[in-house]
């Protein structure tokens, strides 16, 4: 069983919690992630390590209400356990040889894009961030941006706060400016990082992106996160828990990863009515 | 008195009914059934049977013990080759091993022994009061990768002779293979967690969500003090067939599809774990875990199921017994014929259409067997023109896995085959000092008894490595 030290809502849908794990929390590296049940006969769902404290021994988790897990361990409490909670899994971001980086963070994906631009900024590499939320009401982590980024651009989809706009309009901008990035790190939604990647091609700027599929095991046992790259003209099936979960963004095929997602929608959404249902009636 | 010529029959479930719940297929002796069984061993002098069984069991001591009616005795005989006596029971393809032997089998069906020992087993889990006791410790420390069928025959061995075992398992349940890839029709899982709570008894410390090359890596097991380490990591990422449409949505890997049912228990009602349930299904392969697959899609309601291979009837390499259930059981046997392309839904009209990307067929092309290849199989040629499509909507891909590179990527100085596979001695030592290996993860995917026997034959050379240090 696996403890949480601390809990707190950074918006409405997001949630940060801290989760005793002292093997997960001494490994852990920027970019890597875990898997963890709710508890028995639960989901197992990776997320993305957003965080740890070594010494605590433990690692902080951000994630989005989406289903009936999430919904689940959203009512979980401080001082309460998590059945499961395994990891590191998946490779870490690469950082070796980047002097000048752009982090895209979308939406929940910046919970996992601040690890890595504070791990690029303690190595001393020039930091552009630029995040992006649907409205003002879904902002997360703008004041920890700021401080590992050289450079922050907030963008907001409706223009509730700070610019107007998304992602990949200041960033063409820049590129069109003459700015080159050693690279530009994307992750969030499939939708986002695909046009991140299209806005970076004219320019030839490498693009790695932080893939999210479904998956089981996250041990390179079921399968069922494969994705496809195309590999200089050829389709390569890759693996993102043991092959991943960043891969070049040039390679990826991302309207089939994001149909993949999209596998169990009506299973979701009945998932969380039930979640939903099983609270009113303890509540009573 | 005479020899009854023939083995006695398994009672099982009613095909028409089993394809329909996840219980267990195979019902088991009764007394009476065990004690006329264990009437026809004939404990011959020369034993052959002991020679076909991976792992030595006595078998006509403990049969010896079943014609007395002490079958707490039989499965204590059992017990000293065996750690998993109730899974191997069911699983073991004994056909091929210790019933092949059998001095009885040359004129006559061979003594059931598989169902013998099966009987034992469950008769000691049923009745046996008192627990297993730890024995004294001898002050070794060894660590078990992998909580399946070689890592758990390891431990147990060990700890039967004193050492202190740490068993560390990725997933949050033991028993790999056991748990997340036989269903629960053939092996409940109740009974695998039975024998696992036999190993706490005897000392066996099992720790669930650690995953070695990941959480910790093997030189740290070093660090931590374990003197000797046992690699049984299973079989890794499942293979493709490298054909178009294997992204559709409905497509699995057998790994995928019996892990969601299975370690998920994607196959009770309203699970937390989806899975693509009813419909049309093809399962691709012909081995035991295509099998598996395909009765497992009919137990989840499919209305048709088929079995999609290559070569024919005579060369499916699942058990005989698996094959003959499935039959029974209404599975569509669809021989000589090779999946070319998986079709999926695409509506040109709207891209948002919420069938886009699911399985809506596969087209096989027929095949067949022409010349004998190096290993004497005829190797299945594909007739030209002859494409015809399956009506399906989900396809599972049971073609077998490749070696996990996990700890062989974190293991400095581990040396593995040109298929990933690790390479040991014939004592299952590696080419690391103190790191021994087995089951899958040097052989890639075979039997749990062969898995086992690795397991075993590494625990007597760590036994004598420790004791000669």
């Amino acid at each position: 069983m696996y403890k949480i030290v601390s809990k707190k809502p950074l918006n409405p849908t997001v949630t940060q919690m801290q989760i005793e794990a002292p093997l997960v929390a001494r490994k852990a590296k920027p970019g890597q992630f875990i898997i963890l049940r709710v508890d028995a006969d639960g989901e197992r769902i990776p997320l993305t390590v957003a965080g740890t404290d070594p010494e605590a021994g433990t690692v902080k988790i951000i994630f989005q209400i989406v289903g009936g897990t999430t919904y689940r361990l959203n009512e979980k409490e401080e001082g309460e356990y998590l059945a499961d909670f395994v990891g590191p899994l998946g490779r870490p971001t690469e950082t070796e040889g980047i002097k000048k980086i752009c982090i895209v963070g979308g939406g929940v994906g910046c919970a996992i894009a601040l690890p890595a631009a504070e791990e690029f900024h303690r190595l001393g590499a020039e930091v552009t961030s630029i995040i992006g939320f649907r409205s003002v009401d879904l902002l997360i982590l703008e004041d920890e941006f700021r401080a590992c980024s050289d450079r922050l651009i907030v963008m907001t989809d409706d223009g509730s706060y700070a610019r107007h706009g998304n992602v990949t309009v200041p960033l063409k901008e820049m590129l069109e400016a003459g700015e080159r990035f050693d690279l530009v790190l994307a992750i969030g939604p499939g939708v986002m990082m695909k046009f991140t990647t299209l806005t970076c091609k004219p320019f030839g700027v490498p693009v790695r992106v932080s893939m999210n599929p479904i998956m089981i095991d996250g041990t390179g046992m079921c399968g069922g996160c494969r994705l496809t790259l195309n590999q200089d003209g050829k389709k390569v099936t890759k693996f993102a828990c043991v092959d991943g979960p960043e891969f070049d963004g040039y390679e990826v095929d991302f309207d089939e990863a994001m149909s993949r997602g999209r596998m169990y929608i009506p299973y979701e959404q009945h998932a969380l009515e039930r979640a939903k249902d099983c609270n009113l009636l303890k509540e009573g | 008195m005479a020899i009854d010529p023939k083995k006695h029959e398994m009672p099982s479930q009613a095909p028409e009914v089993r394809a329909h719940n996840f219980n267990e297929v195979a019902l088991g002796y009764t007394e009476e059934i065990a004690l006329a069984e264990a009437s026809r061993c004939l404990n011959c002098k020369n034993r052959p049977c002991v020679e076909g069984c991976p792992v030595n069991i006595a078998i006509p001591d403990f049969i010896a013990k079943m014609k007395t009616g002490d079958f707490e005795g039989a499965y204590q005989v059992i017990n000293t080759s065996s750690s998993l006596p109730a899974v191997c029971g069911r699983v073991c393809p004994q056909e091929t091993q210790c019933e092949a032997k059998c001095t009885l089998g040359i004129r006559f069906e061979p003594v059931g022994i598989g169902r013998l020992e099966r009987f034992a087993a469950d008769w000691h889990n049923a009745n046996a009061t008192e627990k297993a006791k730890a024995p004294e410790a001898n002050g070794h420390r060894v660590a078990i990768v992998g909580s399946g069928p070689s890592g758990l025959t390891c431990a147990g061995d060990l700890a039967k002779k004193g050492y202190a075992v740490s068993v560390f398992e990725a997933l949050h349940t033991a028993g790999g293979v056991l748990v997340y890839g036989i269903p629960e029709f053939r092996l409940p899982k109740a009974i695998v967690a039975k024998e696992v709570e036999t190993l706490k008894e005897l000392g066996v410390d099992v720790q669930t969500n650690v995953v070695i090359g990941k959480t910790l890596t093997i030189d740290e097991l070093f660090e931590m003090g374990y003197e000797a380490v046992f690699i049984g990591s299973g079989a890794g990422l499942p293979n493709f067939m490298n054909i178009p449409g294997e992204s559709f949505k409905g497509v699995y890997s057998a790994n995928e599809f019996l892990t969601r049912s299975n370690l998920m228990k994607a196959y009770l009602d309203d699970p937390d774990t989806p899975i693509m349930k009813g419909g049309k299904v093809a399962v691709v392969g012909g081995g035991n875990v295509a099998m598996d697959a395909a009765r497992t899609a009919l137990r989840l309601g499919a209305e048709k199921v088929y079995i999609v291979y290559r070569r024919s009837m005579e060369e499916l390499p699942a058990r005989r017994e698996e094959v003959e259930h499935a039959v029974e059981e209404g599975i569509d046997f669809q021989l000589l014929r090779n999946p070319v392309e998986i079709l999926g839904y695409n509506n040109p009209e709207n891209p948002r259409d919420e069938k886009n990307g699911f399985v809506v067929g596969m087209k096989v092309i027929r095949m067949e067997l022409g010349e004998p290849d190096e290993k004497g199989r005829r190797r299945p040629v594909a007739i030209p023109g002859s494409e015809y499509v399956l009506d399906v909507d989900t396809v599972v891909i049971a073609i077998g896995t490749s070696p996990n590179p996990l700890i062989k990527s974190t293991t400095e100085g581990l040396e593995v085959n040109s298929h990933g596979g690790i390479i040991v001695n014939e004592e299952g030592l590696t080419s690391r000092e103190a790191i021994y290996a087995g089951g899958d993860a040097v052989t890639g995917a075979a039997t749990v008894i062969s898995a086992m026997g690795a397991g075993k034959v590494a625990a007597k050379a760590i036994d004598e490595y420790l004791q000669a240090k």
